[in-house]
C-alpha cells in the first residue's frame, strides 16, 4: 500500500515543480540580458549550472543522502543561476565555478542541505565574490551599442574562458560601471542628477539595457504570482519600501537623489523583490513576518545605495534580514482559531 | 438568507461524488451472519444483557449502556445469539473487541414499537430515551446523541442559541449524507425540529455544501413542506467545512474558543443522519439499526446502501463488486480515513464510506523531501496552525514546544499534508506527538499516585512509631506521678501529632498543585470527545496488557 496514514490524497504539486516555475519565471529576463549583452550571459549560466548540480551531487554523496531525488528538485540549479545573474556577464570562468561551489558546499550543504540553510545561498555566493574579487566583480560588459568597441560571441568566450582580449582593445574600451555606480561616482562629484541622467548610459528609467532586463524579471515575477509560486508579500513590501524611500529623498531634495523608479528599475531591484527575497527557506514563513522582512530589507537596500560603499545593497540586504528571519517569525506568529481577540 | 462568513485556509480536492449519487440508496439483503460490536460509540462499551442460545427479536436491547458516555446497544434483525465474545472490529489497532454474532431468523420480526410524543415528555426522560436507543453522531465521532443535548458548563445549563445541521460532507468520494438528504429530507428536518425543542434553541441552520444542489432543494422542499422556520444555507465547497467548529464559522461567524465546546458559544450541532436517526426513533420507536454508507472508489457498482449494523464488510463490498486491481480498502474519506484493516469486520454506527483503492486512483505519493518552509501549509491549514513548525517540534520530539505552537487545536482535517510539496507525512508526526504528549501524562499520572501512596505510607509509619514513643512516655511518665494532672500531658503530644499531619497534607498539597500547574496546558479542557479518545486509547493499551499477560502465563496452566 502506498500510504498507511491520512490523508491519502496530495496536491500532484511537487517542489521540483515549483523550482522549474521559477527557472522558467528567469527566461523573460534572461532574453532581455541576451538581447542587450550579448549571449555571454548565457555561458555563464552554463557554467554555474554544470557546477551546482556537480558540487550538488558530490556533497549528497559525502552526506551519504539520495542523489537522484535531490538533484530533481532543481534548487542547486536555481541557486547557481541566480548568483550567475548576479555577477557581471563577462566574469572569467573560474569566478562563476568558485562562487557557484561556494554557494552549494558552503551556504547550502554544510547548513545541513536542503530546507536547512539560514542564508540566501546564491546571496552567500556573491557577497563572497564581491568581498575577494571586487575587480573582476565590477568588469561590467557595455550594453548593446553603447561601447566603443563590441566584441563578437567568440571574443566573449575567448575573454572568459583564456582572458585574451582581441588586439588593440582594452578592457576599459569593452567595460563600463554600471549605472549605479556611475551615478555614484558622479555624485560624488557633485554633479546635479539632471546632467548625470543625460550620459549615454541612462536610459528612460534607469540604466540603458539594464532596465529592459529589470522589466524582463518583472513579468517573470509577476508570472509566479499569477502561479501563485510566491505570494505578493515580499516584492509588494520590498518594492514599496524602495518606492517610499527613494520617494521621500527625491522629494526632499531632487538635485542629489533619483526618482524611486530609476531605485525600481536598477541593479538587482526585481531580481531581489521577485526572486531572491522569496526564496522559501530563508524567508519568513508568516504572512506578517514577510511583509517586515521585505520592508527591511528594502530600506537597507536603499541606504546601501544611497549613502553606502557599494553601487548595490540587495544582496547585502537579503542576508543581513535572512539572519533576522528566526526572530521575525517568532514575533509574527498569527492567531490561531479559536484564540482571536484572546492572548495567543 | 444570512450572511455566511470564512474560515482561514482549506482545500479543493478532486471531490470524487458524483459516481456513487447516480443510483438511489439501495437496501442490502439480510446477510447470513451479523456481527454486532458492543462497542460503536464513544465510551464506554454497552454491558451484554443476553446469552448464546438466546432468541431475539428485531430492535430487542442486548447491550445495555454503562457508564456516562455510552450508548445502548440493539439487534438488528430477529434471530439467534449465537456467540458472545471477542471477534475483529474495524479498528485501526486491529484488536478484536466484545460483540455479539447473530443468526438472523429471516423473519424481520419486530419488538413492540412504541412511538413518543416528545412534546409532551419531560425532556430528560427523552434524552434517557435516546441513550437507550442507541442514538450517536453518525458524522464520524459517534458521541451518544443525549450528552450533547445536555449542553452543561460548570452545573448551569447552557443556553443555546443556535442549532447547526451539518449536511456539508465535504471529504472526497462520500455521499451518504447527500443521498440521505435527496431521499429522506422530510424526516432529516422533522429529527431537526425534535433536536431543537430539546435544545430549546432559537435558530435552526443547515449547512450544506453548494456541490449538493439536489440535496439543498430538497431539504429546502422539506423544510417548507414542514411549516419551519429553518434556514438551509449553501454554502462554498471548501474542505474541511463539515469540520464542526469550521461549519460553526461559516454558518454564524462565531468561533469556538479553543479548548472549548460549541455550547460554551451558544451553538450546537448535529449531523443530518443523527437527526434522521432521531425522528425514527421518535415517530417509528426505532432505536439505531442501520445507516447509510457509500461505497465507491474501484469498484464497478459505486453507490449508498441502507446497511444493518453488524453487517460482515466483505458481504457490502461484494454487492458493489471491487475491482481486480483493488488493492485494499479506505474506511472513511481520502483525507481523514484510515485503512481497513481486514474485511472479515463488522459494519458500525460509524462506517460511513468504504472506498476500494487501485494505483490509479491513489497513486503512491512521490518521495519525501526536506520541508522548505515555502508556507503552504500554513496557508491551508483551517485552524491557523503553522504546520511546519509543529512537524519540526515533532520531529525533534520537543513535545513542550508543540504544545505551545497549540499542536492539540490541530484536527488533523490532512489540508496541509495535502498541499505539501515535499510530500511529508505531516499529520503522521501529529498524531505521533499527541499521543506521546498524552502517554507521558498518564504516566506521570499514575507516577504521582505511586509517589503520593509512598509518601503517605512513610508518614503512616514516621506516625505510628511517634505515637506509640509518646505513649510508653505518657506510661512511663503516670508511673512517676501519680497526680492527675499528668494525663492532661497526653492530648499535648497527640496535638502535636495532628499538627505534624497537618503539615505533611498541607505540603503534599502542595506538592500536588504544583504538579497540576507543571502540566501541560492545552490538556485542559478536553472535550467529551478526547476524553473519550483518551479513555479508549487508555482501555486499548489494558487489553495489549491483558493480552500479553496471558500470553506468559499460559504455559503455567
Ligand atoms: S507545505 Fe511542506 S514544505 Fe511547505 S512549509 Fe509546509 S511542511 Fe514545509
Ligand atoms: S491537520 Fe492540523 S495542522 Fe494540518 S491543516 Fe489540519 S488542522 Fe492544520
Amino acid at each position: 500500500m502506498a500510504a498507511f496514514f491520512s490523508p491519502f490524497l496530495s496536491k500532484p504539486d511537487t517542489v521540483s515543480r515549483i523550482m522549474l516555475q521559477v527557472l522558467l519565471a528567469l527566461l523573460p529576463g534572461i532574453a532581455m540580458y541576451v538581447w542587450y549583452f550579448g549571449p555571454a550571459i548565457l555561458v555563464s549560466i552554463s557554467l554555474a549550472s554544470i557546477t551546482a548540480l556537480g558540487t550538488e551531487a558530490l556533497m549528497l554523496k559525502l552526506r551519504d543522502r539520495p542523489v537522484a531525488p535531490f538533484l530533481k528538485d532543481h534548487s542547486a540549479l536555481l541557486t547557481g543561476w541566480l548568483l550567475a545573474l548576479s555577477i557581471p556577464p563577462l566574469a572569467p570562468w573560474w569566478l562563476v565555478v568558485v562562487g557557484t561551489a561556494f554557494c552549494i558546499v558552503v551556504a547550502k550543504h554544510l547548513y545541513g542541505g536542503l530546507g536547512n540553510n539560514l542564508f540566501n545561498p546564491a546571496m552567500v555566493g556573491f557577497a563572497v565574490l564581491i568581498i575577494s574579487f571586487p575587480a573582476q566583480m565590477t568588469q561590467w560588459i557595455s550594453p548593446h551599442g553603447l561601447g566603443q568597441i563590441e566584441l563578437t560571441f567568440a571574443d566573449q568566450l575567448r575573454y572568459m574562458f583564456l582572458g585574451i582580449l582581441p588586439p588593440n582593445v582594452t578592457l576599459d574600451a569593452i567595460t563600463m560601471a554600471t549605472p549605479l555606480d556611475t551615478l555614484k561616482t558622479h555624485l560624488h562629484l557633485d554633479e546635479p542628477i539632471r546632467q548625470i541622467l543625460d550620459m549615454p548610459i541612462y536610459g528612460r528609467l534607469a540604466g540603458q539595457g539594464s532596465e529592459m532586463v529589470s522589466w524582463g524579471f518583472l513579468a517573470g515575477g509577476l508570472y509566479l504570482m499569477a502561479r501563485r509560486i510566491i505570494s505578493w508579500h515580499i516584492p509588494l513590501a520590498y518594492l514599496g519600501t524602495i518606492f517610499a524611500m527613494a520617494g521621500i529623498f527625491h522629494l526632499a531634495d531632487p538635485a542629489h537623489y533619483v526618482t524611486p523608479l530609476f531605485h525600481w528599475f536598477s541593479g538587482a531591484a526585481m531580481l531581489g523583490a521577485f526572486f531572491i527575497l522569496t526564496d522559501p527557506v530563508s524567508s519568513p514563513t508568516t504572512h506578517h513576518g514577510k511583509l517586515i522582512f521585505a520592508a527591511g530589507a528594502g530600506l537597507i537596500t536603499y541606504l546601501i545605495r544611497a549613502f553606502g560603499g557599494f553601487p548595490d545593497g540587495t544582496a547585502f540586504a537579503t542576508l543581513l534580514m535572512n539572519i533576522c528571519v528566526p526572530l521575525i517569525v517568532l514575533y509574527t506568529q498569527p492567531k490561531i482559531f479559536g484564540r482571536k481577540g484572546r492572548k495567543p | 438568507m444570512s450572511a455566511l462568513f470564512k474560515f482561514h485556509g482549506g482545500v479543493h480536492p478532486p471531490t470524487h461524488k458524483t459516481e456513487s449519487t447516480a443510483t438511489p440508496i439501495t437496501r442490502l439483503p439480510l446477510p447470513a451472519r451479523l456481527v454486532v460490536p458492543f462497542r460503536q460509540h464513544a465510551g464506554d462499551a454497552a454491558i451484554p444483557i443476553v446469552k448464546p442460545g438466546d432468541h431475539v427479536l428485531k430492535g430487542q436491547l442486548i447491550g445495555e449502556p454503562q457508564g456516562f458516555v455510552s450508548s445502548a446497544v440493539h439487534a438488528p434483525t430477529s434471530g439467534v445469539i449465537e456467540f458472545i465474545g471477542p471477534h475483529p472490529v474495524a479498528h485501526p489497532s486491529g484488536l478484536p473487541d466484545i460483540c455479539a454474532v447473530l443468526i438472523p431468523d429471516g423473519k424481520e420480526s419486530w419488538i413492540e414499537k412504541v412511538s413518543v410524543d416528545y412534546r409532551n415528555t419531560p425532556i430528560a426522560g427523552l434524552r434517557e430515551h435516546l441513550r437507550m436507543a442507541g442514538i450517536v453522531g453518525l458524522g464520524g465521532a459517534v458521541f451518544p446523541s443525549d450528552i450533547k443535548l445536555r449542553p452543561l458548563r460548570g452545573h448551569s445549563i447552557q443556553n443555546i442559541e443556535v442549532l447547526i445541521l451539518n449536511g456539508a460532507e465535504c471529504e472526497p468520494y462520500i455521499t451518504c449524507d447527500d443521498m440521505l438528504m435527496r431521499e429522506r429530507a422530510a424526516e432529516v428536518v422533522r429529527g431537526g425540529e425534535i433536536l431543537r425543542f430539546m435544545l430549546g434553541a432559537g435558530k435552526v441552520l443547515i449547512g450544506i455544501e453548494d456541490n449538493k444542489p439536489e440535496a439543498i432543494a430538497a431539504m429546502r422542499a422539506a423544510v417548507q413542506a414542514e411549516g419551519l422556520p429553518f434556514e438551509v444555507a449553501e454554502i462554498p465547497t471548501l474542505y474541511p467545512s463539515g469540520s464542526a467548529k469550521q461549519l460553526i464559522r461559516v454558518l454564524t461567524g462565531r468561533e469556538v474558543p479553543s479548548g472549548e465546546l460549541p455550547t460554551d458559544i451558544g451553538v450546537q450541532s448535529f449531523n443530518v443522519a443523527t437527526a434522521y436517526s432521531v425522528a425514527r426513533c421518535f415517530e417509528q420507536g426505532e432505536p439505531m439499526l442501520s445507516r447509510i454508507v457509500t461505497v465507491t472508489g474501484n469498484v464497478t457498482q459505486p453507490r449508498n446502501y441502507e446497511v444493518l449494523l453488524g453487517t460482515p464488510i466483505a458481504d457490502l463490498l461484494a454487492h458493489s463488486e471491487p475491482k481486480t486491481d483493488t488493492r485494499g480498502y479506505l474506511m472513511g474519506g481520502p483525507m481523514m480515513g484510515t485503512p481497513l484493516p481486514s474485511t472479515d469486520v463488522p459494519l458500525v454506527k460509524a462506517s460511513n464510506c468504504f472506498i476500494a483503492m487501485s494505483d490509479a486512483l491513489f497513486p503512491a505519493p512521490p518521495a519525501t523531501l526536506p520541508c522548505i518552509r515555502c508556507g503552504r501549509c500554513a496557508d491551508a491549514c483551517p485552524a491557523d496552525l503553522q504546520p511546519m513548525d509543529l512537524y519540526w517540534f515533532a520531529r525533534a520530539k520537543d513535545f513542550g514546544k508543540t504544545q505551545s505552537y497549540h499542536l492539540f487545536d490541530c484536527i488533523e482535517c490532512g489540508a496541509c499534508a495535502y498541499v505539501c510539496p515535499s510530500h511529508i507525512p505531516l499529520v503522521q508526526y501529529y498524531r505521533f506527538a499527541k499521543s506521546e504528549i498524552r502517554a507521558r501524562e498518564q504516566d506521570k499520572l499514575s507516577a504521582d499516585r505511586a509517589r503520593e501512596r509512598h509518601e503517605y505510607r512513610e508518614f503512616r509509619m514516621e506516625r505510628e512509631k511517634r505515637e506509640k514513643e509518646e505513649k510508653l512516655r505518657a506510661k512511663e511518665r503516670a508511673a512517676q506521678a501519680t497526680k492527675p494532672a499528668a494525663t492532661g500531658e497526653v492530648p499535648t503530644a497527640s496535638d502535636a501529632a495532628a499538627e505534624a499531619q497537618r503539615k505533611i497534607q498541607d505540603a503534599l498539597a502542595q506538592a500536588k498543585a504544583q504538579a497540576a500547574e507543571a502540566q501541560p496546558r492545552n490538556t485542559e479542557n478536553l472535550t467529551p470527545e478526547q476524553l473519550a479518545e483518551i479513555a479508549e486509547i487508555e482501555a486499548r493499551r489494558a487489553r495489549i496488557r491483558e493480552l500479553a499477560k496471558s500470553d506468559v502465563e499460559a504455559p503455567k496452566e
